[in-house]
């Protein structure tokens, strides 16, 4: 199908584009990399009146690091960061990640701000951005608000921004010396979306987590940091622990049934993900028994 | 405005200019306006890279970008790769080896696969595979796909197959 009629403007300063969003709030849509909002307008499940391509706003395309923080401009585009030297050194979590994320194609045009304003809870970015602590900074003529990842998605294609704010930026504390990550999931083809997927962080502290933070999509209707993950820290991890955390997981799990996956399948494999990113992390394959328990 | 919009961009090294509605897509535009009907069109939402062009130098949906973005822009097509000469040994192999039933996803498969062949002179068949996953093919089951494209990189590579 075709994208039905609408009117197209190509600011060249983030103050223009903030004017034209304050100026026509519900009737425009924000065009980042299109690869989310130019299918819905093909299919017409959106069909805006104004498009404010941001495409221009050159600013926003940085990678950078600063003061113990990680900066990607929300036009950073997928491969931008997928070759990143800062991403490799400083969030590794997002290399590995990205790699999931749809096709060539398609990732050197999808942005970062795109992907996380779009909020699929099937999409890998959210859970990266809440298993890294991230910090998403929006902007508005009145201001700017700095958002915690987790309070920033509040539902499917659903989250804390206003109709008149620019997603401009996410901040990443960087990876330190004890940090480890791990990322996983299922999905039926490469660059298909997750049936469901684990994206974590942690330190450790001898042969514990001294934090861990469990960002799992794909089961729920939003990212979700799994509370889980306080079974496991502080101690060394035992089978019991595990199970543990294994049923607290489930309890907090509100997957969808859908032609991917039914909702018992979806927990079964939250599960397993749970129990190789423990063995993993710890490099201890006995744990790995319970991914069949 | 919902009116025309004028654009000048190059595509396949000659340049355009024209007036388009901000809603015509580029494989539109490419197909309809200029009559490069190479670019196929299959899904219009980014799932079959039937429609894979090469803008600025990387490959995109033609489906998913809007002929006013490409303002400025350097398009480039399977007419204007095939011309150059520039995949014409892809081409064969792909002849060579079945790669082509109905040839529906052979635009795109073509510019999908030089673009890995540029960034990568040695692909392995993962490495090929992970790059063609944007790019269906309903005919051929994939396979003859891969050995064109491994053959091709071996030959241009000067290694025997
Ligand atoms: C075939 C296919 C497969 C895909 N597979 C995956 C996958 O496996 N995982 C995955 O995560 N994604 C996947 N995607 C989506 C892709 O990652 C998109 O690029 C991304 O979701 C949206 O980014 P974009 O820059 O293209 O945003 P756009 O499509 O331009 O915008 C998306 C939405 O966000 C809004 N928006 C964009 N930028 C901003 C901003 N700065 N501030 C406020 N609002 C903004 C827009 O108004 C729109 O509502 C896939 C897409 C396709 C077509
Ligand atoms: S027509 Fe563009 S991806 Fe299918
Ligand atoms: S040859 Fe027919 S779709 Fe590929």
């Amino acid at each position: 199908m075709k994208a039905s009629a609408f009117s197209y403007i190509r600011p060249t300063t983030i103050d223009d584009a903030l004017a034209l969003l304050a100026q026509y709030g519900e009737q425009a849509k924000v065009l980042s990399g299109g690869q989310s909002l130019m299918p819905a307008l093909n299919l017409r499940l959106s069909a805006p009146e104004w498009l404010v391509d941001i495409g221009g706003l050159s600013d926003l395309r940085t990678i950078a690091v600063s003061r113990g923080l990680l900066r990607i401009g929300a036009l950073a585009r997928h491969v931008d960061v997928l070759k990143s030297a800062d991403v490799a050194e400083h969030a590794p979590l997002l290399a590995d990640a990205m790699v999931h994320v749809a096709h060539p194609a398609i990732r050197n045009k999808g942005t970062m701000g795109g992907n996380l304003a779009h909020a699929d809870p099937a999409s890998e970015m959210p859970a990266c951005m809440i298993a890294l602590d991230a910090v998403i900074v929006v902007r508005s003529r009145a201001g700017e608000r700095r958002l915690q990842a987790r309070d920033f998605f509040i539902g499917i294609y659903e989250t804390a921004l206003a109709a008149e704010e620019l997603l401009v930026a996410v901040e990443i504390p960087v990876a330190n010396q004890n940090s480890v990550r791990f990322f996983h999931e299922y999905a039926r083809r490469n660059g298909d979306y997750a049936i469901v997927g684990l994206a974590a962080s942690a330190t450790l502290d001898g042969g514990s987590f001294a934090d861990l933070r469990l960002g799992f999509f794909a089961v729920g209707d939003r990212p979700l940091l799994a509370t889980a993950a306080r079974h496991l820290i502080g101690r060394p991890v035992t089978a019991a622990m595990l199970a543990e955390a294994q049923a607290a997981l489930e309890a907090e799990l509100d997957p969808q049934e859908d032609q991917q996956a039914p909702v018992a399948m979806r927990k079964h494999l939250a599960r397993q993900l749970l129990a190789l990113c423990v063995a993993t992390l710890l490099g201890r394959a006995d744990l790995e028994a319970r991914r069949s328990a | 405005m919902t009116a025309p919009v004028a654009v000048s961009l190059t595509v396949n090294g000659e340049r355009i200019d024209a007036q388009v509605l901000p809603r015509l897509n580029l494989a539109d535009f490419l197909r309809e306006h200029l009559g490069l009907t190479g670019t196929h069109v299959g899904c219009e939402h980014g799932v079959c890279g039937a429609c894979t062009v090469r803008v600025d130098g990387d490959i995109v949906r033609a489906c998913l970008l809007l002929a006013v973005q490409t303002h400025n822009a350097s398009v480039e097509t399977i007419e204007g790769l095939s011309d150059s000469g520039e995949v014409a040994d892809l081409q064969a192999a792909f002849c060579n080896r079945n790669a082509l039933q109905c040839g529906y996803c052979t635009p795109g498969m073509l510019m999908a696969a030089q673009d890995l062949l540029r960034q990568n002179a040695a692909p392995d068949r993962a490495q090929i595979r992970e790059h063609l996953s944007g790019n269906y093919c309903r005919c051929t089951g994939y396979h003859a796909i891969i050995d064109a494209v491994e053959a091709t990189a071996l030959a241009r590579r000067g290694e025997q197959p």
